[in-house]
């Protein structure tokens, strides 16, 4: 093994890679650069992958983390102390390539300069446009800037919030816990309270399966049919992620993005602002279909594990004309548990869905709510409320 | 640190030790096995169904001469299934012999119940009670699909190696054992788990890889057929599909065909053993027929070598 101390420049560098990390927004904690150097102690340094893949195995949590690691470790050490050399060279295969242009935040946090950042740039990547399908369709790429709340109307909206009944019930999860009128006999129990009592009748002790709200999944429309009503919807969906665990947002136009963790920032505003810096297709056209078949493909598996229910906001007005979206839906109806369509443009009564998009979409839906008219979130509380929306009994166990 | 003898002492060792026990890692995943063993961290693994994850426990109790505890992870987990359990049956029986041999106290008749006698051995606490020197391998499988509290008691288990049971006090791994943890994502783990980890990603082998686990794994088949196989599901894993083929479909495909006695492959077989590679209709009718002829045609440009 070669010889590493912990202390000198290398361990210096680690530090100020970690920091790095940090900065760019992967969470690197102090005691995870303890950790990397005792692994390097342990792995030596002699060959520049194995370098790597132990900062990696260390540093990293998610495999998402991956490609901004990626980029940070060859921007980083590239010039660095290392026994580099081209023979021992970086594994990957598929690996982003050295001209991708490193993100904006990672940039800063390598204190990389302007000058020196724009060097990095290759004409190719200045913007990937979605090369899919939609040749025909025109992104509305813009950003769009959200009036902030007042004072005021955040008191009132947690108000709303707080009486906001989602129609999604309790499911019972398998996990027991005492209940007096459970139908299974905790033994445990039973037996530590027939030790305390007298003996001759032992009182058995009960349990059954604990309730508890199912995992949501929202996914939003922002196109430009759905304008109007945009901030309201992200307000409800930032109230709702702050106000219970498992949530997840998405919001599509011509592209899917997914907004969860920006929405996670306490602050409403603040959280708005994230969203709308990441979301790229504001107020543009509508790809149901196949931004339905990406959160399919792409997000499906992960986020509607242990019987999660979908919330679909959207007018059902398709772009692509209904282009993969009978598919899409069935495909998103079968991986769900429930899925609930909220409709803002469907009035209550005697709607008729003319749009061919509706038409494809409400075979595959288990409940719809039409929400005409909704302007605030006092609107959508009364339309979530319980007595408004059409749906089925739950089963409790389905 | 102790140093187990019989513990690789490189990442080069640690290769061997897994290729002993017939599997063919990258070199990053035999250095996250490696710096498991010696940090006597956890190794947490995350990747797509049928990359070979669960394989690598199995591999390293073999090759390490381990026992191999599995405890395999489902909704609702509770105690009384992942770490102990007292016998009842048994307590009651006790209970009614002490009380018709006479009068014994309450509080003895407590004790002598809830004592080891009486204690059934899970998984978890099967592990912490390995035999001196040589811990055995935990496999913690599937940890997705358990729910959040289950997480949190086993942060617990995994920060110190130690479990509490209340009637008898706490149980104290002598040497911890080696933990693997694997999850299909099927949602998202706790960070608090995970920073307790050495992690890693578990991705589809490079083609040259395949085919080397091709040629260990289903070693009557042709090589010319190996080629095919490893080049075509490689192109196939660059098509939109719902769910993409592992490399235990890649190894089952091989052994279906061989034993349809194919040498090469040609569309026709390949529409007919389809299911073998997809497991869902959408996947299979999306590329059944011309995609397939397309999809062989550019695997034959790009067959790996040996």
């Amino acid at each position: 093994m070669t010889q590493v101390s912990t202390e000198g420049k290398l361990s210096q560098n680690v530090m100020h890679f970690a920091r790095a990390l940090r900065q760019a927004g992967i969470a690197v904690g102090p005691d995870r650069v303890v950790d990397s150097l005792r692994a390097l102690q342990v792995t030596g340094v002699t060959r520049r992958g194995d370098f790597y893949w132990t900062l990696a195995s260390v540093f990293l949590t998610r495999r998402d983390q991956f490609e901004l690691f990626d980029q940070a470790f060859r921007l980083f050490w590239s010039n660095q102390l290392l026994p580099d050399s081209a023979a021992a060279g970086l594994p990957l295969a598929g690996s982003p390539s050295d001209r991708d242009v490193p993100p904006a935040r990672l940039a800063d946090a390598l204190g990389l300069t302007r000058k020196a950042r724009f060097e990095l740039e290759s004409p190719q990547s200045a913007d990937q446009p979605d090369s899919a399908t939609g040749a025909s369709q025109v992104e509305a790429l813009r950003h769009r800037d959200f009036e902030t709340m007042t004072a005021g109307e955040l008191v009132q909206a947690k108000k709303l919030i707080a009486g906001l009944r989602l129609p999604i019930a309790d499911i019972a999860t398998r996990r027991l816990q005492p209940d007096s009128r459970g139908r299974l006999v905790d033994l445990r129990g039973t037996l530590r309270a027939s030790l305390r009592g007298s003996a001759d009748v032992i009182p058995l002790r009960r349990r059954w399966h604990q309730h508890r709200h199912p995992p949501l999944v929202i996914l939003c429309d922002i196109s430009g049919s759905m304008s109007r009503y945009s901030r309201m919807f992200l307000h409800f969906m930032h109230a709702i992620t702050n106000d219970r665990d498992r949530v997840h947002t998405f919001v599509f136009g011509t592209r899917l993005t997914n907004i969860t963790r920006h929405l996670r920032r306490r602050d409403v505003d603040r959280a708005l602002g994230a969203v709308s810096q990441a979301v790229a297709d504001w107020s543009g056209g509508t790809r149901i279909g196949a931004t339905l078949r990406e959160f399919n493909l792409r997000w499906s598996r992960r986020v509607l594990g242990q019987n999660a229910e979908v919330l679909l906001i959207s007018d059902g007005l398709d772009r692509d004309a209904g282009v993969d979206l009978p598919q899409a839906m069935e495909r998103l109806h079968k991986s769900c548990r429930k899925l609930i369509w909220l409709n803002p443009l469907l009035r209550f009564d005697g709607f008729e869905p003319k749009a061919a998009g509706v038409r494809l979409m409400l075979p595959h839906v288990d409940a719809f709510v039409p929400a005409h008219n909704v302007e605030s979130l006092a609107d959508l509380a009364r339309i979530l409320g319980p007595s408004h929306h059409n749906e089925g009994r739950h089963g409790t166990w389905k | 640190m102790p140093v187990n003898p019989k513990l690789p002492n490189s990442i080069d060792e640690t290769l061997g030790v897994l290729a002993q026990g017939e599997y063919v890692a990258e070199r990053s995943l035999a250095t996250a096995i490696f710096l498991a063993l010696r940090m006597q961290r956890p190794l947490f693994l995350e990747g797509e169904a049928g990359v070979g994850k669960t394989e690598i426990a199995k591999v390293l109790a073999g090759a390490l001469g381990r026992r191999l505890i599995r405890l395999q992870c489902y909704e609702g987990l509770d105690i009384a299934s992942a770490v102990y359990e007292w016998n009842y049956p048994r307590q009651m029986i006790e209970i009614r012999l002490t009380e018709a041999g006479g009068a014994a106290s309450r509080d003895k008749l407590e004790k002598d119940i809830f004592s080891e006698r009486f204690l059934i051995r899970r998984p978890l606490l099967q592990a912490l009670e390995g035999p001196q020197g040589s811990p055995p391998v935990l496999l913690i499988d599937e940890l997705d699909r358990t729910d959040e509290p289950f997480e949190a008691y086993l942060l617990e288990v995994l920060s110190d190696f130690q479990v509490t049971i209340p009637e008898i006090g706490t149980i104290k791994a002598a040497e911890p054992p080696i933990v693997v943890i694997t999850s299909n994502r099927t949602r998202e783990i706790h960070d608090a788990i995970k920073r307790r980890c050495l992690y890693h990603w578990v991705d589809y082998p490079s083609a040259e890889r395949e085919l080397e686990i091709v040629r260990r794994k289903v070693p009557g088949v042709s090589a010319q057929l190996s080629r095919e196989v490893v080049a075509f599901v490689q192109q196939l894993r660059g098509v939109d599909l719902f769910k993409l083929p592992g490399v235990a479909e890649t190894i089952d495909w091989s052994r279906a065909l061989s034993a349809l006695d194919r040498v090469a492959l040609e569309p026709q077989a390949i529409n007919d053993t389809l299911g073998v590679l997809l497991k869902y209709e959408d996947d299979i009718s999306r590329v059944r027929g011309a995609p397939v002829a397309d999809l062989l045609e550019k695997a034959r440009l790009v067959l790996p070598t040996a």
